[in-house]
Parts: C-alpha cells; structure tokens; sequence
C-alpha cells in the first residue's frame, strides 16, 4: 500500500519493525530448505554423512548428479514426464478453452445444462475404487493415456477460461459473425489469440498437475517400468528408507522397491532434478496466475 | 445479434394462439443446425466427463455387492449394507476416521487464518521490491510436488544433520535430537505444518487480491480519524474481505472429509500409522490391495456423502448468518 509515511506514530514504525522481521522470517523459513537439498546434493556423498552441511557444499563435487543420470529409470522417467506434461496441458487446454468458449454464449442453448454438469463434479467423486475399476474397465491401466486422459477437463480450469471470456466484449463475437465467421473461426481466430494471459495461468496448473503427479503411476502403471514417471522414482527412492512404510506394504510394489538404500546426496540430487524444471518457469508466468486465480476464485 | 432474433421468435410464438409442434420442432433444428459449432465443441466434452466423472458414480453399486471383478453386472450377488455394517462395527475406522477429522481441521484452521494474516501483513509491507520478492518466493513451495515436500520435512525434522533438531539442541531446549518422524502424537502437527509451509503463500493470492480492491479512501478517513495501522487492518482491511473469506471458507469446508491422502501416504511411516492413516488411505489398503472392492467401495461412499452434507450445512449456516452463500 502507498502509504504515506506522513505522522507516522511509534507504534506505525514498530508495527513496521514487526512486519519486516516477520516477512524475513517467511522468506528464510521457505528458502532454506531448498538451498539446504542443493547444497547437499553438490556435496560429496561420503562426506554428507558427517551430516553439518547448511547453506554451501563442504566437499563440492558434480558426482552425484553423474551418478542419477547414469541410472535408467532416471532417464526413461524423465522422458515420461516431459511427455505427460507436454501431451497433457495441449490436451487440456484445447478441451477446457472450447467449453469455454461455448459456455460464455449467452444463446448457447445447451449453456445451463454443460455448465451444471460440470460444476457438479467439483463437489463428489466416484472415490479410488471405483475410478480404479473404471480405468481397469476402459483398458487405460498399463497405457501412457491414463496419465492425461481421466484429468484432461477440469471444471475449475474451465469456469476460470469462461470468466475470462466473459470479460471480452461481445460486440468482438457478434461482428465478427456479421463479417460471415462460424462459431468455430470466431473461437479460433478471435477468443483463443485475446485469451493468452489465462490460458498461460491454465497451461502452467496443468503442466504442474502433471509434472507432479505421481500417486496414477502408483496405482495404474507402478510394475510398467517403461511407464514409470521421474516423481514416481523419487517417490521409490526416497521410501527406500522408511521399511514398512506406505509403499513398502504394497504387495503389488515390494517386488520393485528397491531395497538399496541410496545415500542422502543421491536423493537430493534427484530432488533437484525434479524441482528445477518448475522453478525456472513459474516466476515468469506469476503476472498471470496471480489474475487467474482471483478470477477462479470470484465467478466458480 | 444472435439474441435478438431469439427474442423476436419467442414474442411471436407467444402471440400465436397454439403453436403447431412441427413449426416448433422445425425451430430447435434449425437453431441446433445453426449453433452446430457451439455442440460439437461441447458435446464431444460433456461425454468425457460422463464417463470419467460420472460412471464412477455406477461403481458406488459395488458397495451393495459382493463385488466380483470376473462377472458380468447382473451376475453380482446383491448384499444389501452388509458391508456398511462391516465398516460401521470396525474399531480400525473410527481410529482413521479420527485422523481424518483431525488433520482436515486442523488443516481447516491453519491453512485458513494464516493465508488471511500473511496476506494482511504483507499487503502492509512499504519496500516494494521487497513486498514482491517474499511474494514470489512465497509461492514457491505450492510448485513443488508433494513427493519432494515429504522429502524435505523428513530431512529438515531428521535426527542427523536436520535443521530443526540442530536448532533446538544448539539453543539448549533439548539435550537429545527427537525423532520427530517417529512420534505418532506429532504427526498430525507435523502434516500440518507442512501444508502450511507449501501452501501458505498460494492461498494468500486471493486475499491479497480481495484488498486491493478496497478503497482507499477509506484508509484516508481512518487516518485522519487518528487509526494507527493495527486499527485500519482491524476495522477496514479485515472486513474489506469479508466476503472474499465467507466463500473460501464454505468451500473448504465442503472439502473437509476429502483431505487427500498423498502428504499421509509420503509422511507416514510404520512407526506411526495410528495416526496417519486416512479414510483414502483406508480404502487404499483395505479395499484396493487386499482386492476387497465391495469394501473400499463403501468407505469411499461414506467419505463423499459426509462431504457433502458438510458443504450444505455449511452453505445454509452462511446464507442464514451472513448472507453471503456460493449456491
């Protein structure tokens, strides 16, 4: 806020004291830990054992990292990953800005019965078992396409890309016809070039969604290594610690649980590997979610 | 344009003492044919979320089943609520359905008020590069998938080289680093404050946006009226967001059984599995891997409709308090 300091009283200036501390606070609180897996994962394997390794590497060494990538699942995760988050926003987003588009037509004759089907979905779902029985059912267990069909249409997602629309003036829409334009021309050469900045925010929470995922590799494609995702094998490698824990008591996973255990700047290593991708992109989108969230969160 | 002709079509059906039903026919075909487009880019959609969202809602029938996977549906032996009851008389459900309502409130409370304080606090914040720096790094943990979440936890809260125990033992609070991951009694403290460090900043965007649309004008008056800033976040920010607030909190609340699972399942571990397992995590266990369908099935039916009830107790309790309401 811009506010003047003008008769700033001691209490202003002490609440301002407060406030800096506390905002220095957050921003350690959240960085450290980050800075803490890098530092680790630079660090000599052996040497991290004497544990004490805080902001920089005490042993700086790239070995870890030829390590993992010496690693096939690593590797072939990797390519599964790039590929879901790739397959799956395009999918996403062509399905989600068409719903859209047809549900901010005011003489869409079916707008009021897509749009409530849609909202119902955000309150109940069928539950694990029977979405299991559903994929099982369809075929998708054991294919790539489990990972990006069952997700592809979001109703959140859609309601935030109509809101957006809604926002466009019609006169754009109804011009645009007069000149001899489909429906489908003014979505594609009118709606979809003005809707960049909210289909930037929808592209990156899908590619997120789908990067992070890993509990559908678990369930439906956890025994298919060619299948497995980088998250998945993080997942695996981080567990291999925890005996007996969730993943370990899966009958259907101890076969592969690898009981090696790898050491700390291994895991770390993979951590990173898995972070960056996400890091690098999300604060160069932030001027759009930041628009694309209150949107979701005052029409939804 | 479009609009209008629909208009005049209907005032002249209206003027029409009866209208014939083949003319009226002829007219939805002809509109269909004319919004062709429009079905097709929605239609084709409203079949994909048939089956993916509303074909599970099928499957609840396995729960009055004794679900076979190998038979044909009507060759299903029907069970009534047996495994209702089942479900019911099972000491180990009322324990997970504990930490279930355990974890969502606490996770109600938490992931709620301090979104609402950080948001205040850092709307308050003078350094404008400063302001955006602890915002954006602020959303950074919420990037990052809950698999490299419980990983982090599990080192920061580790008894060799964790951060957390170093502190406490360095500034003489413990003698002995604790075992925090081992604790049952600390689980539920420690997925939340997890939850809270991921999610803190993301949820505050929306706050932070709901105050920048209050007038300044009124921050002005209050200081002319001698309101030091405590005052004016007391008496115009917070009630500047009121409706913001009411809506985020009824819908959180119609996800408080439906918590999720995945920071239980990453967290967990043996040691502390009285505390950690959750109705999803139930159903996980019980139902999917010891091919018990007919089972988990229910657990699952349990959990949404308490969500649901929830959400609408919820909603009327606002609608009748506040008048502010999302249905």
């Amino acid at each position: 806020m811009a506010n003047k300091a003008f008769n700033a009283t001691r209490g202003d200036k002490l609440f301002d004291i407060f406030n800096i501390l506390a905002m220095t606070l957050v921003l350690i609180v959240t960085l450290y830990p980050f800075l803490n897996v890098l530092a680790i994962s630079l660090n000599n394997s052996t040497d991290t054992v004497r544990g004490g390794i805080y902001l920089w590497p005490r042993e700086f060494t790239l070995q870890n990292y030829k390590t993992i990538f010496q690693y096939d699942g690593l590797l072939q995760g990797l390519q599964i990953s790039i590929l879901r988050t790739i397959v799956g926003t395009v999918l996403g987003l062509i399905s989600s800005s068409m719903i859209a588009f047809t549900l901010s037509r005011p003489d869409f004759k079916l707008r009021k019965f897509v749009s409530t089907t849609l909202a119902l979905t955000m309150y109940f779902s069928g539950g694990l078992i029977p979405v299991y029985i559903l994929m099982r059912d369809l075929h998708l267990i054991g294919t790539f396409w489990v990972y990006v069909l069952p997700g592809m249409i979001s109703a959140f997602n859609v309601f935030i890309i109509r809101s957006f629309i809604d926002g466009l003036p019609y006169a754009l829409q109804e011009s645009a016809k007069l000149d001899g334009a489909n429906d489908f021309k003014i979505y594609y050469k009118i709606i979809l070039p003005l809707c960049k900045p909210v289909l930037a925010t929808i592209a990156l929470f899908l590619a997120v969604g789908q990067w992070n995922a890993w509990f559908d590799t678990y369930l439906y494609n956890g025994s298919k290594a060619h299948l497995t995702t980088l998250q998945y094998e993080l997942m695996k490698v981080l567990q291999s610690t925890q005996q007996g824990s969730g993943a370990g008591r899966n009958a259907n996973d101890m076969a592969q649980q690898m009981t090696q255990i790898s050491p700390e700047s291994i895991k770390m290593a993979i951590t990173i590997v898995v972070t960056v991708p996400i890091l690098i992109v999300y604060p160069f989108l932030q001027k759009y979610f930041v628009g694309g969230m209150t949107l979701g969160a005052v029409k939804a | 344009m479009e609009t209008l002709t629909k208009k005049s079509a209907s005032a002249k059906r209206s003027s029409d003492p009866k209208p014939p039903t083949q003319k009226r026919r002829n007219r939805i075909w002809d509109s269909m044919k004319q919004q062709k487009y429009l079905y097709l880019m929605s239609l084709p959609f409203v079949v994909w979320v048939f089956v993916f969202n509303y074909l599970p809602l099928w499957g609840w029938t396995m729960a009055f089943q004794n679900y076979k996977p190998a038979r044909s549906f009507g060759d299903q032996q029907w069970v009534g609520f047996k495994h209702f009851v089942e479900l019911f008389s099972d000491d180990r459900f009322y324990l997970v359905l504990r930490n279930t309502l355990a974890m969502s409130l606490m996770g109600l409370v938490v992931g709620f008020i301090v979104p609402i304080f950080f948001a205040i606090l850092l709307n308050e914040m003078r350094g404008m590069f400063f302001k955006r720096a602890v915002q954006t790094v602020s959303y950074l943990p919420h990037f990052v998938s809950w698999v490299v979440v419980a990983g982090i936890i599990t080192k920061m809260l580790s008894t060799d080289g964790g951060i957390i125990n170093d502190i406490l033992v360095n500034l003489n609070i413990i003698d002995q680093p604790i075992q925090f991951m081992a604790k049952g009694n600390l689980f539920w403290y420690i997925v939340t404050a997890s939850d809270m460090w991921k999610e803190t900043g993301w949820n505050a965007i929306i706050y932070l946006a709901a105050i920048t649309g209050i007038d300044q004008e009124l921050y002005e008056a209050s200081r002319v009226d001698g309101a030091n800033r405590w005052r004016q976040m007391w008496h115009i920010t917070l009630p500047g967001i009121r409706t913001t607030i009411s809506v985020l909190f009824i819908m959180s609340i119609g996800h408080l059984i439906s918590i999720g699972f995945e920071k239980q399942f990453l967290l967990q571990n043996s040691l502390v599995l009285d505390y950690s397992e959750v109705l999803d995590l139930y159903a996980l266990n019980y139902g999917l891997n010891m091919g018990r369908f007919s089972y988990g099935t229910a657990i699952g039916i349990f959990n949404s409709v308490v969500s649901i009830i929830l959400l609408f107790t919820a909603n009327g309790l606002f609608k009748k308090f506040t008048k502010e309401s999302i249905m």
